[in-house]
């Protein structure tokens, strides 16, 4: 392992910076996708009690918050993981789990559409 | 089908991944994690899209409104699971030292979005089926 490679989470200053900012750009580009995340979950929220809010579509309302609280959960983690001069690569399991919040979405809120 | 079965399977198995090739240099991965995000958020983008189209557009009748919403969230969970698979691939390439693979999927997805478009604004202009 190259001097400077720091995974224990903490910042990494002057000569060990990414001349590219990589890090700093992969962060960015998960705080978008959480973002983008949240108005998809909240419009998949909202189609739940589009038709009134009984058991059934409070349910389904639990879990669209579910999926994406288990996306902000998985962002999170990779978000912590950037503050390494160099990262890790990401895990299939964390692109997976990122994968299936959004099929969940889509599905949750397929199941109530009118 | 046993190719599909099997690159599934290695999405829950990130050791397999790692026992081939080299470890590509960290900036290329992030690279490839960045493309793979742009695409979630297109996926993310597209189910939004599909509930937006049924909330929004009351006065479009119902057959056409449930169609136009889930053809846009069909489109999203395609381009989520293309999304994975694209990024297993490209990360399986740069560690076998590869060319990447090359996919028709993004064509394929402008064509429809447009489709989907042109659509809307039928749809919006003339109020069919309203």
């Amino acid at each position: 392992m190259p001097e400077g490679n720091r995974t224990d989470g903490t910042r990494t200053q002057g000569r060990d910076r990414d001349p590219g900012l990589q890090p700093e750009r992969t962060r960015l580009a998960w705080r978008r996708t959480t973002l983008a995340c949240a108005v998809a979950a909240s419009l998949a929220g909202r189609q739940t009690l589009h038709g009134g809010a009984d058991p059934a579509a409070l349910v389904i309302l639990a879990l669209v918050v579910l999926a994406w609280l288990a996306f902000l959960v998985s962002a999170h983690r990779r978000i912590r993981a950037m503050n390494a001069s160099r990262p890790p690569a990401l895990s299939p399991r964390a692109a997976a789990a990122a994968v299936t919040c959004t099929l969940a979405l889509a599905l949750l809120g397929a199941a109530t559409l009118r | 089908m046993a190719s599909v079965v099997a690159e599934v399977r290695l999405w829950f198995a990130p050791e397999r991944l790692r026992t081939e090739g080299d470890t590509p240099d960290y900036r290329f991965s992030l690279a490839n994690e960045r493309t793979f995000l742009a695409w979630l958020r297109t996926a993310m983008a597209l189910v939004g899209g599909g509930f937006a189209v049924d909330q929004f557009l009351p006065e479009t009748g119902r057959p056409l409104r449930l169609a136009l919403a889930l053809i846009l969230l069909a489109g999203g969970a395609m381009c989520a699971l293309r999304a994975i698979n694209h990024w297993m691939r490209c990360e399986r390439a740069m560690r076998r030292g590869e060319d990447l693979p090359v996919s028709r999927f993004p064509v394929v997805l402008a064509v429809a979005v447009g489709v989907v478009a042109l659509l809307m604004v039928i749809v919006a202009a003339f109020g069919w089926g309203g």
